[in-house]
Parts: structure tokens; sequence; C-alpha cells
């Protein structure tokens, strides 16, 4: 009894926590009041629509922005107020794999994956290279270390992307759009991937997408965004049996169309606007 | 025709506009004043205290941009000073003949190549030359989002990738400058040597009591605030990149013409200060 209560509170221990957070892109506010939170050991999709705002709530999750209103907890630390010193063990402690890849086009993918070690440990350079040749292996990009990144392909430099991302064994990994612009063999190939990862790693995952089958293969829990608003956070059929239809088009890839009056439109069509 | 005239905005509405516009681009300059400013103490700051928070500065990166920024360079520097040399020592001649008095072009000769012509060539060329390479480069980083990737790897771009670019190019520059110095002298001697028939050993001979030690500090000195100067405009036009590849050509352009000009204005503000 007691066991089952402890492993209850741990698989309900919180790593990432946002709570009313706001933001705004100059006076256009993208995120209002979105509030989530990320359980240890799961993998949480965040979906929605282009301009839905999932990436700028990426982009509040790593630190590339301080939050205006609202806290964000990562770890246990509030990014708000984090020293230098705490980002930095915080950053080490996470790995992101980014939309584009984001692998520097100067260096070999060997030495994209050791860049982290290289960095933030004081390995021998025989050992950071076996460890970087191990998640090559992970990520099944053996024998692939001399290239240079614009000599791979897509799916390749998404895969090379992740094994930087979790070459530090991180506890959290985020993966930004993993398998968008892939044909859909690969992209399930990622989705594996990723499982594969959070599996034998034993890390979080925090992954956005609007990729519906993706998201439906591997989440443990949904995040549906629109319009800057969190719709529902829920497992995969707490998604699917949502009767929001906002929820419901992003499921079935339905347009919401806005009604306008003719005038209105014609209004809309002949007016100056400034930016 | 009505409705032309109804459109179009009323004249003082776009002195407003002009106003605003005025308004942005003074505002926008002291914004990246500033950021250029803060760039170069932040790469001071991770210079001297990098090995307190475990991010050093890694010699190996500033070997290997001072190999890009300056042994690179070496061919083409000396073909431009040797040039400048040599049309120095044509139009000093010349000008010099004309009240009879060119025996004196060497003294004309050494105080222009070592106080103005060589830094000042050498700075306008490494803007053209790695200048925009270093703008290029952290515009397409920046459009790559390698730049996020760095931080959210615990790693500062400043201290990453822009003091190894400040203290190559705060090394190389004048080392480049002082080359410059000597090969611009030789052109110029060569040419003095032939028209004269002055020899190349009576000419340096002559080159040195008419320069002091201070003449080639003014020009090493111009020197190290131009790499400074070319290094900084590079970093804020690469890493404020907006638009694709576009705005990467647009920021690299926009980079060589900003360096060239914050080299010639320095230059006559240095020139001004230090003669007066």
């Amino acid at each position: 009894m007691v066991e089952a209560s402890v492993t209850k509170a741990k698989a309900k221990a919180k790593v990432i926590e946002v709570e009313h957070l706001d933001t705004y892109y100059g006076t256009r506010q993208i995120l209002d009041d979105v509030s989530l939170g990320v359980e240890e050991g799961e993998i949480l999709v965040i979906m929605g629509g282009s301009g839905s705002g999932k990436s700028t709530l990426l982009r509040y999750m790593l630190a590339l922005e301080r939050p205006q209103s609202g806290t964000i907890n990562v770890l246990g630390r509030d990014l708000g107020s984090a020293t230098r010193t705490e980002m930095y063990e915080l950053r080490k402690r996470s790995g992101v794999a980014f939309q584009s890849g984001a692998l520097f086009s100067s260096m070999t993918v060997g030495d994209n994956i050791m860049l982290p070690l290289r960095e933030h440990t004081d390995l021998d350079e025989t050992t950071m290279r076996i460890m970087a040749r191990l998640k090559l292996e992970v990520v099944d990009l053996a024998g692939f270390e001399h290239l240079m990144p614009a000599e791979l392909s897509g799916g390749m430099i998404k895969r090379a992307a992740l094994a930087r991302a979790v070459v530090m064994d991180p506890k959290l990994l985020f993966c930004d759009e993993p398998s968008a612009g892939l044909d859909p063999v690969v992209a399930s190939a990622i989705d594996d991937l990723i499982l594969r990862l959070r599996d034998a790693l034993g890390m979080t995952v925090i992954v956005v997408t609007h990729e519906l089958e993706s998201a439906f293969k591997i989440a443990d829990r949904i995040a549906v965004l629109d319009g800057g608003k969190i719709l529902i956070v829920g497992t995969v059929d707490e998604v699917r049996a949502c009767q929001d239809s906002r929820v419901q088009n992003l499921l079935n890839r339905r347009v919401e169309q806005e009604e306008l009056d003719p005038e209105a439109y014609l209004h809309r069509l002949t007016s100056e606007r400034r930016t | 025709m009505a409705t032309e005239q109804q459109s179009r905005p009323a004249p003082w509405m776009t002195r407003l506009d002009s106003i605003e516009r005025l308004g942005r681009v003074t505002i926008d300059g002291i914004r990246e004043f500033g950021y250029a400013a803060a760039l170069f103490f932040e790469s001071l700051y991770w210079l001297v205290l990098g090995r307190r928070w475990r991010q050093t500065v890694r010699m190996s990166s500033i070997v290997s941009e001072a190999m890009q920024i300056g042994i690179r360079a070496l061919p083409i520097v000396s073909v431009l000073s040797l040039t400048i040399g040599i049309m120095l020592a044509i139009q000093g001649i010349y000008t010099l003949s004309l009240f009879g008095a060119e025996s004196r072009v060497t003294l004309g000769i050494a105080l222009s190549v070592t106080r103005e012509f060589a830094p000042m060539i050498t700075g306008i060329l490494v803007a053209g030359r790695s200048g925009s390479a270093l703008a290029a480069r952290l515009g397409t980083m920046n459009i790559n989002q390698e730049i996020d990737a760095l931080q959210v790897m615990g790693i500062n771009p400043v201290r990453f990738l822009v003091a190894p670019s400040l203290v190559a190019m705060m090394v190389m520059v004048p080392l480049l400058t002082f080359w410059a110095d000597l090969v611009g002298l030789l052109g110029a001697g060569l040419y003095v040597s032939i028209d004269l028939g002055m020899s190349l050993g009576a000419y340096f001979d002559e080159v040195l009591n008419s320069t002091t030690v201070d003449d080639f500090a003014h020009g090493l000195g111009k020197s190290v605030i131009f790499a400074a100067l070319i290094t900084l405009v590079a970093v804020v036009n690469g890493a404020t990149v907006t638009g694709g590849a576009e705005g990467v050509g647009r920021a690299t352009t926009r980079s060589v013409v900003q360096a060239i000009a914050a080299i010639l204005i320095t230059d006559m503000l240095f020139v001004f200060i230090v003669t007066r």
C-alpha cells in the first residue's frame, strides 16, 4: 500500500510546471494564461496548428526568452529568477533537438555530437569519441561521424540532432517538430527512436508537433494549443473524446471558417492597415 | 480622381512619418551601439573570468580564427601594400618635382605609410574579407537556430563565437598592419631606387631617420581600434539577421559598409585627437 502510494507520488512528480504564462510579440499576445505540468518519465506532446503558440511555449520552456508574466519551473528551478550557475546546471541536464537540426555546419557530425562533452566534461578525446559513437549507434548513424552536416539527408540530420541532444544523458529531452518535412517511413522511424530513447535512457520528453499521427503514436499525454490558449491536456483517448469544436477541427484537419458579412469583408479588403 | 485624392495622405502626415522614421533609425542606431559595447565587455568578461564558470575561451578557436584573419590574408595584404607603396612613391616624386625637392620624398612616404596608409588599407581589407565572413557566418548560424542550440547546450554564444574572433582580430590586424608597413615601404623603396637612383640601403636608412617609434605606434594603435570595430560591427549585423538567406546577404553588405565607414571616421577622430 505504502509502496503503491510512493510509486504514485513519484509518477506524479512534475519536472516542468508552467503557470499562468502570458507572452507578447510587440503588442500582440501570443500565449494567453498558459498553465501546464510535465510529469517525470512521460512523453508530453504539445500539439497545435501553425501560429497556435506551440513553438513560443517551447522557447519559453527552454529559457530562450524570459517570461513577462507567469512562472516556469524546470527541474525545480524558476526560470524567471534562476542565476547564471543554476541555468548552466539546468542546461547540462536537458537536451534539445531543433526542427532544423541546428547542427553546426562547420563541424563534422562527430564533432557536433561531442561538443557538449567537450564543453561540459573533462573526459579525454578517446572516451568522448566512444560516447559519441554510442549515441550514433542508438540513432542508427554509426559510421557517419566523419561526414559534414551538409552531406546528410533530412532524416539523418534529425537523427544526428537527437544524438547530440542525448549525448549528456539528460533528464529532459525537448524535440521541436521531429518528424516534420520527412516522408512517412522516416517520420515513423524517428517516432520509434524517441520512444526507444525514453525507454533506454529514462528521460522525460516534450515534443512539439503538428503531426497528428506522430503525436498519437508517441504521446503519453497531449496538450492541445490553439490561439495561444491550452484547450485540453490529457491522454490520447481523452483528447480524441474531447467535444471542443476547435480540438475536433484540429483532429479532423478541418479549417475553422470565420463567418463575415459581405460589408465587413469588403471593408477588410479595401482598408489600408498599418502594422 | 476623387478617390485618388482621398487616398493620398495629408502633407502633415507625411512629415510625421518622416520624423517617426528618423526617430526609429536613431533609436536603432543607439541600440546597436549599446549592443556592440555590451558584446565587447562581455567578451572581455569571458576572457578573464570564463574559467571560473567552466566556460573558457579556447585557444584552439583563437588560433583557427587568427589563421583565417591573418595568415590567409597575407598575400592580398602584401600585394595591396606594395601597390600603395609604389603609388605613393610615384605621386610623391611627381608632386615634389614641381618644387625640385624629389629627394625629400622618403620622409613623406615613411610617414604616410606608417601613420595612415598601412593601417587604413589593412583595416578596409580585413573588413571586406574577414568582417563580412564573420557577419555571414553568424547570420547563417542565427537563421539555422545554431545560436539557440549553443544557448540551450549551456554554451555562451559570446564566449564561444565572439570572444575568439575579437581576440584573433585584435592580435592579427596590428600584425598585418606592421607587415603592410614593411611591404609598403619596400614597394616605395623599389620605385624610388629605380627612379631616383637611390640604393635600397640608403632609402631604408633615410626611412629610419625620418620616422620614430611613435609613428609606427600611431598606425598600430589605430589598427587595434579598427580590429575591434570590424568584429563588433560584423557580430551586431550577423546576430540581428532576420529574413532568411536574403537577410544574411543584406547583413553582410551592411556590415562591410558600416565597418569601412567606422574605420574612416575613427581614423579621422584618432588623428585629430592624437596630433592636437
